[in-house]
């Protein structure tokens, strides 16, 4: 069953294209890796499925609601975290959490935040304003703001950008063990490709606002003849794409 | 439906009451300019009753209620406007739209800080105003209650015109949230009567709401009577100006959305 559907999504500034027709789903338990370069329409992309932007065309139907004129049903059920969009920097960490915890409606929110205070190594700094916080220390205090709600739908907007290694590795580690265990449907827009190889298993390769590949990451190595997704996402985006590829 | 609804709009509250009670400044601050503004007119208004004699206790009551009463709208209006550039200047607007969080949940919970905000803004000012002037402001009776529901109701409708134009423009129109209300402050007719303004400006005067409740205050302070004509204007002039703002609200939204302003706003 497709936990996101996205037929025929478009948007348009002005002169400017920025998702240009592009269909794809997300079948319920799937983690899809969004690749692609800067301005490839990622984001923008990301944006529309979360109904911060209303499409130009084209239709989104997210855990069967059609997000034009049911967003809020599914907006309940899914969650989103990027390291662009910043949490309030004077409010404390349980505070922020709790905010997110009235906000989605989250019965015993104060043993949810517990709990995941407790998987995100997060309990010594549920006092500590989320403004002092390392970038490492944000990110996980994001990931649980997203995680709030047991959300079934998880979209992410490079969820490691700015981390050191082991900070990103752990974040990795705990993405594929709450995707294994809840069997949420996770989105993930990245720059990592070691992480869409590790985390991803369908990709879906985004280049002026066009899907211009898909497949799983061991589909695209063999497509391309290369050795990693890093190499196949370098084709891609400075056109030196193989004839045999359509 | 209604407790996920009063579950939201308290969430919204709650991350802007947390901040006051952690801030001591910011609470001194929303007292500040309410106290100082009743200082300044409490001691002009003194001046004025020494000198004019018997009429001088009911044009210091003018006066004075004109400025609890302005101050009102002005921290109603201030209240929802900052409440909600508070959220741009913290760029959390992204994480607050793709709650399940609705427009009007929203606007509910920027209105109930409002309240929060005037109340705590208010209260040393009305203290002051009877401890120094003798001047109580209760003893205009339970009318004040509608008198304070319409100024609230206008602080209301004209920051929901700043927030649209916030939403259109972007964080550059932000300025308009401290300084909107005080264009219109001389056609609210707070210290006079309509009738001393320009025979040209008086239709502005008496389509803005706190005309009439000014007209309506003054009655009751020179002649003890309720002009409850006034009163009416006053009420239906604020449904009709809520309705317009709010479906200027709606549309300026919507238009966020399309442009792609609810992520970008505070840059």
């Amino acid at each position: 069953m497709d936990v996101i559907e996205a037929t025929g999504l478009t948007k348009r500034y002005g002169e400017t294209l920025a998702v240009d027709d592009i269909d794809f789903s997300v079948a319920a338990g799937q983690t899809v890796g969004l690749l692609g370069g800067n301005g490839a329409g990622k984001t923008t992309t990301i944006a529309m499925l979360l109904g911060l932007l209303i499409p130009t065309a084209g239709t989104i139907r997210i855990l069967g609601h059609d997000m034009a004129h049911d967003r809020f049903a599914a907006l309940a059920r899914m969650n989103f975290s990027s390291p662009y969009v910043a949490l309030p920097q004077r409010l404390s960490v349980a505070e922020n959490l709790r905010v997110y915890g009235h906000l989605y409606d989250v019965r015993h929110a104060g043993q949810r935040i517990a709990e995941l205070a407790a998987e995100l190594d997060l309990t010594d700094l549920l006092d500590r304003p989320a403004g002092q916080l390392s970038a490492g220390q944000k990110t996980r205090v994001a990931l649980a703001k997203a995680l709030i709600n047991r959300p079934e739908v998880l979209l992410l907007d490079e969820p490691t950008a700015s981390l050191d290694p082991d900070t990103g590795d752990l974040v990795r580690s705990w993405l594929e063990r709450y995707r294994a265990e809840s069997g949420c449907t996770i989105l993930l827009a990245s720059h990592n490709m070691a992480e869409v190889e590790r985390l991803c298993g369908h990709v879906l390769m985004m280049k002026r606002g066009r899907i211009v590949d898909r497949g799983s990451p061991a589909d695209l190595l063999a497509r391309y003849g290369r050795d990693d997704l890093e190499q196949v996402f370098l084709d891609i985006a400075r056109d030196r794409v193989r004839e045999t590829v359509a | 439906m209604i407790r996920p609804s009063a579950r939201r709009i308290w969430g919204l509250m709650y991350r802007h009451l947390v901040l006051y009670r952690r801030s001591w400044p910011r609470l001194l601050e929303l007292a500040y300019w309410p106290t100082l503004t009743l200082c300044i007119w409490g001691f002009t208004a003194s001046f004025f009753a020494s000198r004019v004699g018997s009429a001088g206790a009911v044009i210091s009551g003018m006066l004075l209620g004109g400025v609890l009463l302005w101050e009102i709208t002005l921290r109603s209006q201030m209240g929802v406007a900052i409440s909600f550039l508070e959220e741009i200047w913290s760029r959390n607007l992204g994480h607050v739209f793709v709650s399940p969080l609705r427009p009007w949940e929203l606007l509910a919970a920027l209105i109930a800080m409002s309240v929060v905000r005037m109340l705590i803004g208010l209260l040393p000012a009305v203290l002051l105003a009877w401890v120094l002037y003798a001047f109580n402001v209760f003893t205009l009776g339970p009318v004040l209650i509608l008198f304070a529901l319409n100024l609230m109701a206008m602080g209301w409708w004209v920051a929901l015109g700043v927030v649209s134009l916030i939403l259109r423009h972007g964080a550059g129109a932000e300025a308009l949230a401290w300084s909107v209300l005080f264009a219109l402050t001389p056609f609210s007719a707070v210290y006079y009567p309509v009738a001393v303004l320009p025979e040209a400006v008086r239709p502005l005067a008496l389509a803005l709401p706190a005309a009439h409740v000014f007209e309506g205050m003054r009655a009751l302070l020179e002649h003890g009577t309720i002009a409850w004509g006034h009163m009416a204007w006053a009420s239906g002039l604020n449904a009709l100006w809520l309705g317009a703002a709010g479906v200027l609200f709606m549309v300026q939204f919507r238009v966020a959305r399309e442009r792609g302003a609810l992520l970008t706003i505070g840059e």
